[in-house]
């Protein structure tokens, strides 16, 4: 057994929905206006102000849930949580308590290096709720106090808790990077953790034997992670932390209150935090400001149908269809709907599927990179990569040469013809092959003697030259003809 | 005849013909308020300057030729609870005593298109919390009929205004009783419609799934006039009913032919005042002469009423009032009187070695809540709280909450199963006429008792209208509570518009 | 079913943000305790199979189209606030924020 214990992780992800107007009031939703110049009187919570439900809001969370194979209930209504935080002006939060718009659903997760065996980690519910404001800390003249903005108050939030399947901080970052990649497929939120649209609270304990029996340490609440790697830093050393303290004090589950602890990323610790309510005790209650909303099985299935391919079901398939490696696959399911799309195009032209996700996967991806741009923005259609692969194949220009190639098409806009003619690349006939390896050979003994002495690579030295006389030469031609004449000196 | 005697119904008329002015009619119920108010004590606020400048504004488009709302000219008193941004809307709490609301509720907004002129706020229990309107944080109100009594409440203020001529409309809001009940109590005519019926976005809140606002009015045609100004969908109300307003002002002259009516069997028991008893039963009896059948009918769960009501709408306070934490707007404790407590009992700790007491110390937010809140509220609101706050925590949900929202349904089934065999419900609003000022402040439970007719419309979503129909011997009014099934104002209305013309208990006035 | 303790009163008091005297915390302990011994009766009502009303219409599906509308102005948002610096609302400073 590698570790002492079993890491059990299980792990709370706030999304914020891509409507334009907050979930119960026409505000604009954008990010990073001026502090509370994005409110109105029913977000700030004034006397006698009324929410109403955002329509979009509920279709981008029903889509999610459905994509996330949930079981869609009948009807679902709205709750109100009730605390107090400067940053909640009405004194509750709209949520969703007993009887959420989804639940028991699944996400597959599978590492791609190998870390782990692929899993089907559960959900155990996804439920529509609006976020909070911000408060930010103001000293003036030694005073020290919060400033609130209520900008943020009442955006639409989808809450989804995974079940405590996740038994690493590895696959824990596996998890968040496929449910990000699902929600940009499924165009319903734009996932940025810097920008606060994906947030991410995990809590972790661990499972343990000590003298043949199995025991439990008490569970942790994590926040304040700001990505994906801290999400896995953080978890690593809670995880060694928990057993550290468990050494020491052998505390269990259900012997301490379940404790928070906010990440430090500077420090690379997390810290005990204040719970923001000492008993969580929210006394719920439905909102009798909103009525219950009713979802057919018409409906949901309807939805079910219009998801379009999904990532997992497209790595699937490029593995098994288009016999990619897991690994490239991967790559160009991660880059999203459009580059995929791209690659199809590419390799129902071409029929050569490898080839075309090398070139997309390297090439075409590292010009986005280095462009800064989308593919639909990059000026090269799938059509010019697609002749750029026939042409390569047909053997009108050395695999060694397609780059150069390739940069003039795009660099220059330049047809494969005209780059071709720019460059000077000629289709060396084979006789003017023969004719050049015979030269070499003629001219290289040494060579000769190591290749008929067994040594098969020394013919690599004959490659390079014959590159040099003319740069138009096929290096695998080159190396057969070459051994050919060699075997026959 | 003063202009201040005559009804809604009769001014519009003056001034739609011309021969009245709309300054006329503000300047005449202004100097009645000037002479009548600090004694009774109904309005909070009088905008004179501002509600004249309309008057004469209305006046001026007239004699232009525009086209005009329903209610154009008319004066009408708007309850403290609904938001208006032309001033402070205070709910008779010092928790908005200085709040400016920046929107109109949709209620205002409403009069504010149909012409009307809003001539001043009127008193009422705190938050709407109450059935005397002794509650208001601001002033007492009098019941124009015998001012060492209460008008009732919670729209205390809004019933009295009318009995005493300063307006010949006021629009109230009906969470237990606190429309119907100070009508009966003062003497006018005073309806909560179907739930749903009026938009209640700008209605501060106090129970969600019961509050309703609705007409306060000297007669039954006036009251139709503002509920079919008032009512309609609302897009910011997703509670509201997305159905056309039918015309009731057009619609209550045709009496009802072969009505039905039923009177409750569990309503005359103990408790209900003989003179009250014996009004009611007279009036049941002018139905019968009208043409009506009168059946017995029984609501079986109605000795619940009050109870399901004492459960629900504490709870649902609890949670709207949670907002007011001196934050955001609305009353904040003094902060350096604040920390000056905060650091005496921390002081107070230290010297004691009291540990524990340390570490369960308020913290300077918390402690400002708790502050700002208790200064904001009086005590029955603070009551309201409370119990609403126990209701609802944990351990306590199902046993209360979840089991009165259950009983709600109950007394619900119990008036569907009536409305089969009756059209409409007749019966007694309150269980005695006006009560004396200080007469029940130090029994919450008996104030609460009053509501035990009331509640029951508010818990099953249904409209309600009470009329007077009697005076005791003591000269105090007597109301006549009718009760119709969802939807059926027009029924509700026709039916007490049959009742009033057939008696003259609306055309006295108190002296 | 209650016998209310006073202690449970501040614990409620707590809850509810509400800072109560000793004097009131006395009364409400005897005012609550009358209300709920009065709304206990609730229990002898049989509720099995009944559904919970929590609203008093029946409707469903009330939803808004996703439409940005105006927002208050910075300066009307905040007229009401209690302390503001012209920005964001103030309040005490909780440590951890």
């Amino acid at each position: 057994m590698s570790d002492p214990y079993t890491t059990v992780i299980g792990l709370e992800v706030h999304v914020q929905l891509a409507t334009r107007s907050k979930l119960f009031c026409g505000c604009s939703t954008q990010f990073g206006a001026e502090p509370n110049t994005q409110t109105c009187p029913v977000c700030i919570g004034m006397p006698g102000t009324l929410p109403v439900l955002n329509r979009r809001a509920y279709e981008l969370a029903l889509k999610t849930a459905i994509a996330l194979n949930c079981n869609i209930p009948e009807t679902t209504k709205w709750d109100c949580k009730q605390y107090y935080y400067p940053d909640l002006p009405k004194g509750y939060q709209i949520s969703q308590y007993d009887l959420p718009m989804s639940a028991d659903g699944f996400l597959d997760i599978s590492d791609p290096q190998g870390q782990f065996e692929p899993q089907r980690i559960g959900i155990i519910r996804a439920h529509l709720e609006e976020d909070a404001g911000k408060s930010i800390h103001d000293e003036v003249a030694g005073r020290a106090d919060s400033e609130i903005d209520l900008n943020r108050t009442g955006t639409p939030l989808l809450e989804i808790v995974s079940q405590p399947d996740l038994r690493s901080p590895a696959a824990s970052r596996v998890f968040l990077q496929e449910l990000k990649l699902l929600l940009s497929y499924l165009e319903v939120s734009d996932c940025n953790m810097q920008e606060g649209s994906l947030r991410v609270d995990a809590n972790i304990n661990l499972h343990l034997e000590a003298d043949g029996q199995r025991l439990a340490t008490p569970i942790v609440e994590i926040k304040n992670m700001n990505s994906f790697r801290a999400v896995q830093r953080a978890l690593e050393y809670e995880a060694s932390r928990q057993y550290r303290a468990w050494q020491e004090t052998g505390q269990q589950l259900g012997q301490a209150p379940k404790q928070t602890r906010g990440w430090d990323e500077a420090a690379g610790i997390t810290r005990p935090q204040r719970s923001k309510e000492e008993s969580s005790d929210y006394r719920y209650l439905p909102d009798p400001d909103l009525v219950p909303v009713a979802t057919s099985r018409e409906q949901v299935e309807q939805i079910r149908q219009s998801l379009g391919e999904l990532p997992a079901t497209l790595r699937t398939r490029l593995i098994e269809e288009d016999h990619l490696k897991p690994y490239d696959a991967g790559v160009l399911v991660n880059q999203g709907r459009a580059l995929v799309d791209y690659y199809r195009a590419v390799v129902t032209k071409c029929k050569q599927a490898k080839i075309a996700a090398n070139w997309v996967t390297q090439d075409i991806l590292r010009e986005l990179k280095e462009r800064d741009l989308t593919i639909a923005q990059l000026p090269f259609s799938a059509d010019r990569l697609a002749e750029l692969i026939g042409a390569l194949q047909q053997g009108l220009l050395p695999s060694t040469r397609a780059h150069e190639v390739f940069a003039l098409m795009l660099g220059d806009n330049l047809t494969l013809t005209e780059a071709i003619g720019r460059l000077d690349i000629e289709q060396v006939d084979d006789s003017a092959l023969i004719a050049l390896c015979q030269e070499l050979i003629d001219s290289n003994p040494k060579v000769v003697a190591d290749v008929q002495g067994g040594k098969q690579q020394a013919i690599g030295a004959l490659i390079g030259q014959a590159r040099k006389k003319n740069p138009n030469v096929d290096p695998g031609r080159v190396r057969t003809i070459c051994l050919e004449l060699a075997g026959k000196c | 005849m003063s202009l201040t005697k005559l009804s809604a119904h009769e001014l519009k008329q003056l001034l739609e013909t011309g021969q009245v002015s709309s300054v006329e009619v503000t300047q005449a119920l202004l100097d009645r308020i000037r002479s009548a108010n600090d004694s009774l004590g109904a309005f909070l606020h009088v905008d004179a300057e501002g509600t004249l400048a309309r008057a004469a504004d209305i006046d001026r488009r007239r004699q232009a030729g525009d086209l005009l709302g329903p209610l154009a000219g008319l004066p009408v008193a708007v309850k403290d609870v609904l938001c208006d941004q032309d001033g402070p809307t205070t709910c008779a709490s010092q928790m908005l005593e200085s709040f400016r609301p920046p929107y109109d509720a949709t209620v205002v907004a409403r009069l504010k298109e149909a012409d009307a002129i809003l001539i001043g706020r009127t008193n009422m229990d705190e938050f709407a919390m109450g059935g005397s309107t002794e509650n208001s944080a601001f002033q007492v109100t009098r019941n124009p009929w015998d001012r060492s009594r209460t008008p009732g409440g919670s729209s205390g203020g809004a019933a009295a205004c009318v009995a005493a001529d300063m307006a010949p409309l006021s629009v109230g809001t009906d969470t237990g009783g606190s429309i119907r009940q100070p009508a009966g109590l003062c003497g006018v005519v005073g309806m909560k419609p179907t739930y749903g019926r009026v938009s209640r976005y700008g209605l501060v809140a106090f129970a969600s799934s019961l509050d309703q606002a609705g007409p306060l009015t000297r007669t039954t045609r006036d009251a139709a006039l503002l509920l079919e100004t008032i009512a309609g969908h609302d897009p910011r109300d997703a509670t509201s009913l997305d159905l056309p307003v039918p015309s009731y002002s057009r619609s209550i002259e045709q009496p009802l032919h072969g009505l039905r009516l039923g009177i409750v069997r569990e309503h005359f028991a103990a408790g209900l005042d003989e003179q009250v008893e014996s009004a009611v039963r007279q009036a049941v009896e002018v139905y019968r002469s009208l043409g009506a059948t009168i059946q017995e009918i029984s609501l079986p769960h109605s000795k619940y009423a009050v109870a399901t009501y004492y459960v629900i709408a504490p709870s649902e306070a609890s949670s709207n009032l949670a907002r007011y934490d001196g934050v955001h707007y609305g009353h904040r404790t003094d902060e350096t009187k604040l920390q000056a407590e905060l650091r005496s009992e921390r002081q107070q700790y230290q010297a004691a070695g009291n540990q524990r007491g340390l570490g369960q110390l308020d913290n300077s937010l918390v402690r400002m809540y708790r502050r700002s809140r208790a200064e904001g509220f009086g005590p029955e609101v603070k009551r309201r709280i409370m119990l609403g706050t126990y209701v609802l925590s944990a351990g306590y949900y199902d046993a209360y909450y979840l089991k009165a929202l259950k009983v709600r349904r109950l007394i619900r089934q119990d008036f569907d199963a009536a409305f089969e065999k009756v059209d409409l419900i007749a019966g007694p609003v309150t269980p005695t006429a006006a009560f004396k000022l200080g007469e029940m402040v130090d029994d919450p439970l008996a104030m609460y008792l009053v509501d035990l007719y009331t509640v029951s419309a508010n818990l099953a979503g249904l409209p309600s209208i009470s009329l007077p129909c009697g005076f005791s011997r003591e000269g105090l009014p007597i109301g006549l509570q009718l009760q119709a099934a969802p939807l059926q104002e027009e029924r509700l209305l026709r039916g007490a518009h049959m009742f009033e013309q057939a008696t003259e208990w609306h055309t006295r006035r108190p002296d | 079913m209650t016998a209310l303790s006073r202690d449970e009163v501040e614990k409620v008091a707590l809850l509810a943000r509400l800072q109560l005297t000793e004097t009131e915390l006395d009364t409400m302990t005897v005012q609550m305790g009358q209300i709920l011994e009065y709304v206990d009766q609730l229990a002898e009502v049989d509720t099995t199979q009944v559904e919970p009303m929590a609203h008093a219409v029946e409707l469903w599906n009330v939803l808004a189209t996703d439409e940005v509308l105006p927002s208050l102005p910075r300066d009307r948002a905040l007229l009401n606030a209690p302390r503001d610096n012209g920005r964001g609302y103030l309040v005490p400073a909780v440590l951890g924020d």
